[in-house]
């Protein structure tokens, strides 16, 4: 079309152009960022009676980030054991990529048509969900998301695996422990916007200028963006930059297990000393060839399990998922709704030698 | 329909009796019929218009989709064009911009994509599958330069509205009104002009074209573009629709427009097909995945299924066309009929 000098120049023109009224339309103004007005209308409605019986006979429907992901088959698993105990029935949909997030939408949405009486929700997608959650709950479905949440007035309680404060506390506790309180550390990250990595980051670092940590120093943050050839690298990179690198503490489960192969395979195996977040199928080589003394993880079945506990609750209208509401949760005692209703099964637990292999997912 | 194939009137008359795009509207209507008497939760409104806007995205970009293929092009890099429009939307709007100015930024950002995409097939001779191939990771990985692994929502609540709303209690969303429109254009461009006829005969035989007059890198080069802005119409829609400006928005989704496009009995090779048939291709596939979900089917096996029927829709037509080629080889083979065998 463009072939001749006169085509080129027509092109051009009409380029010019439609910058020019894109640009003249940006002059005349528009809807912007600061004119859309928020929707604050709250999910929790109504009067949560504690001593409202438990129901039974109800159906919860997990529906994880992804099925056939062990870390969530065995968080499912949980669930479906409490609600055995409960006597409700489970099921768990889901799609099998962890970012279709259209597959997501449209699960809570076949949900919300077979007329579940509850959802336990892992979010791929804060926003995404939100429309056809807020769908559900006005059907009457009671909406209770685990392991990521959406935005806030599209569930009713979150249940998240361990407090951001818990996380990064126990992390920098792991590591000061092993390395004797002094020398230069590093942190191996995700991907340098995620948004749960930074939060558990920003506590780290915050802990680290507490006066018993004086003689630690974080040298740097790397980013391995959840590849395991690219933490890999990150982790050589960070050796070489830094000889005398005492420890690692690497919040994401690629990013600790690459590193971990690193380690274990160069001089520096058991030499530095790296910690954070893995699962112990991932890290039970390294712990038993001694690259990795400790780690830590939540249980995935205990949050399972609390996210069918309080989906059951709140059909049975013992909570509304408005903070300082109690409920009961099996083995976990009694759990409390804190701010926003979120509400998590504690600290994380930690693993090594003498307990790893009591765990399998 | 311009079957502008060469065959012999046997041939064209045999392949006219039983035309694949019929028979997959025509399994659409079952399976529809089937849906709605037997699938619980199915036929009501809510859940139709569920099965509608899920499918618009696919549909949206089906519609050049077909076009191009018919040409005997095709574009892979149609969702990540869809996902680098999100992004830079999401993008714009974190820096104050209007959505107003924002939507139009968008479309002139698919002319880009798809320009850069057909002028490497037509200027450089490149075969497409390798150019949009380089451009799925390209635009994808300038997606996430963009806008990391952000993801946007506040977008205005008007637009929202209608991304992911429908006409009072009925079943139709407000998104399909565009789509049925642009299909009514795609048709009768397709159909009944000659930029239309011209498709088919460079899907054909492009050498043939060519010196019966048709200006083939012209043409490719227009269907490029208008795939770009089609797929990055359809990053603003979709954004819209789930409420989520990601860069990571679309992905996957050129194998499902691929798919439901060879479904509908658009040729791979160029020069056959349909609209209607790519129409009801799309649907089809995205009726199957709705039933599918609402009859507890695992994600494993609905996408066992969709492979299934994939392969049987590329086999299909091609076996049908072996079997009327020989028949009509055993035909002209056949000796004269002998009229009067003397003793």
């Amino acid at each position: 079309m463009f072939g001749t000098t006169t085509g080129s120049r027509r092109l051009t023109l009409a380029l010019a152009t439609a910058t020019a009224l894109v640009l003249g339309a940006t002059a005349c103004g528009g809807t912007t960022k600061d004119d859309a007005s928020k929707d604050g209308a709250g999910a929790a409605a109504g009067k949560a009676d504690p001593k409202a019986e438990t129901k039974k006979g109800l159906t919860v429907a997990f529906l994880p980030k992804q099925v056939n992901n062990p870390y969530f088959t065995t968080a499912d698993k949980g669930g479906e054991k409490a609600l055995g105990e409960l006597g409700s029935t489970y099921k768990e949909v889901g799609t099998s990529s962890g970012t279709d997030t259209a597959g997501q939408v449209s699960y809570v949405n076949t949900l919300t048509q077979q007329q579940v009486d509850a959802m336990a929700v892992s979010a791929q997608d804060p926003g995404a969900l939100c429309t056809a959650l807020k769908q559900a709950m006005r059907g009457g479905v009671s909406v209770v998301t685990y392991d990521s949440d959406t935005n806030k007035d599209c569930r009713q309680v979150f249940v998240s695996p361990a407090s951001a404060e818990d996380l990064g506390r126990t992390q920098v506790e792991l590591l000061a422990r092993q390395i004797g309180g002094k020398g230069e550390i590093a942190i191996l990250s995700a991907a340098q916007t995620a948004t749960n990595q930074n939060t558990w980051i920003d506590v780290m670092q915050k802990e680290l200028k507490k006066p018993a940590y004086k003689d630690i120093e974080l040298v740097k943050v790397a980013y391995g963006d959840d590849d395991a050839q690219k933490s890999f690298q990150q982790t050589q990179g960070l050796l070489q930059e830094y000889p005398n690198l005492k420890g690692i503490i690497s919040p994401t489960t690629v990013g600790i297990k690459a590193a971990a192969q690193y380690l274990s395979g160069s001089k520096y195996k058991g030499k530095v000393k790296l910690t954070g977040l893995g699962t112990p199928n991932d890290m039970r080589a390294y712990v038993k060839n001694g690259t990795v003394e400790q780690f830590e993880l939540w249980e995935p079945a205990k949050l399972g399990a609390l996210a069918a506990r309080a989906a059951v609750a709140l059909e049975s209208g013992q909570i509304t998922g408005k903070e300082g509401e109690t409920f009961a949760a099996g083995d976990l005692g009694t759990m409390t709704i804190g701010a926003d209703g979120v509400v998590s099964p504690g600290e994380p637990t930690v693993f090594d030698k003498a307990n790893i292999d009591e765990y399998d997912f | 329909m311009p079957d502008t194939t060469v065959t012999s009137p046997v041939l064209s008359r045999l392949g006219g009796a039983v035309r694949w795009d019929t028979s997959v509207g025509v399994l659409l209507v079952v399976l529809l019929i089937c849906s709605f008497s037997f699938v619980e939760n199915f036929g009501n409104a809510l859940n139709l218009s569920f099965l509608i806007g899920n499918t618009l995205p696919i549909a949206l970009i089906a519609l050049p989709m077909a076009m191009l293929v018919v040409s005997g092009e095709v574009d892979l890099s149609v969702a990540s064009t869809a996902g680098l429009s999100s992004a830079v939307m999401g993008a714009l709007w974190n820096a104050g911009m209007a959505i107003e100015t924002i939507i139009p930024l968008c479309v002139l950002l698919g002319v880009v994509c798809g320009l850069v995409n057909g002028l490497l097939v037509t200027r450089l001779g490149l075969p497409s599958l390798a150019v949009t191939i380089g451009t799925l990771g390209a635009y994808r990985g300038i997606a996430q330069i963009v806008l990391g692994s952000d993801s946007v929502t506040d977008f205005p609540v008007q637009y929202l509205d209608f991304g992911s709303g429908r006409f009072g209690d009925t079943f139709l969303p407000y998104a399909a009104v565009p789509f049925v429109v642009l299909l009514a254009i795609a048709v009768v461009v397709l159909h009944a002009t000659r930029f239309g006829r011209s498709l088919f005969a460079v899907g054909s035989c492009e050498e043939a074209a060519r010196f019966a007059g048709v200006r083939v890198k012209r043409l490719k080069l227009a269907m490029f573009v208008t795939t770009g802005v089609v797929s990055a119409l359809t990053g603003v829609f979709w954004t819209l629709h789930y409420a989520s400006a990601r860069y990571d928005n679309a992905t996957g989704l050129e194998l499902s427009v691929i798919a439901a496009v060879l479904l509908g009995g658009i040729d791979f090779d160029g020069g056959k097909g349909t609209l209607g048939g790519a129409v009801a291709g799309v649907f089809l596939l995205g009726t199957m995945q709705n039933v599918m979900s609402l009859l507890n089917v695992t994600a494993q096996s609905q996408t066992v299924a969709t492979g299934v029927l994939l392969v049987i829709s590329v086999l299909a037509p091609r076996i049908g066309r072996q079997i009327s080629r020989a028949r009509a080889r055993a035909r002209t083979a056949a000796p004269p009929p002998v009229t009067a065998p003397s003793p």
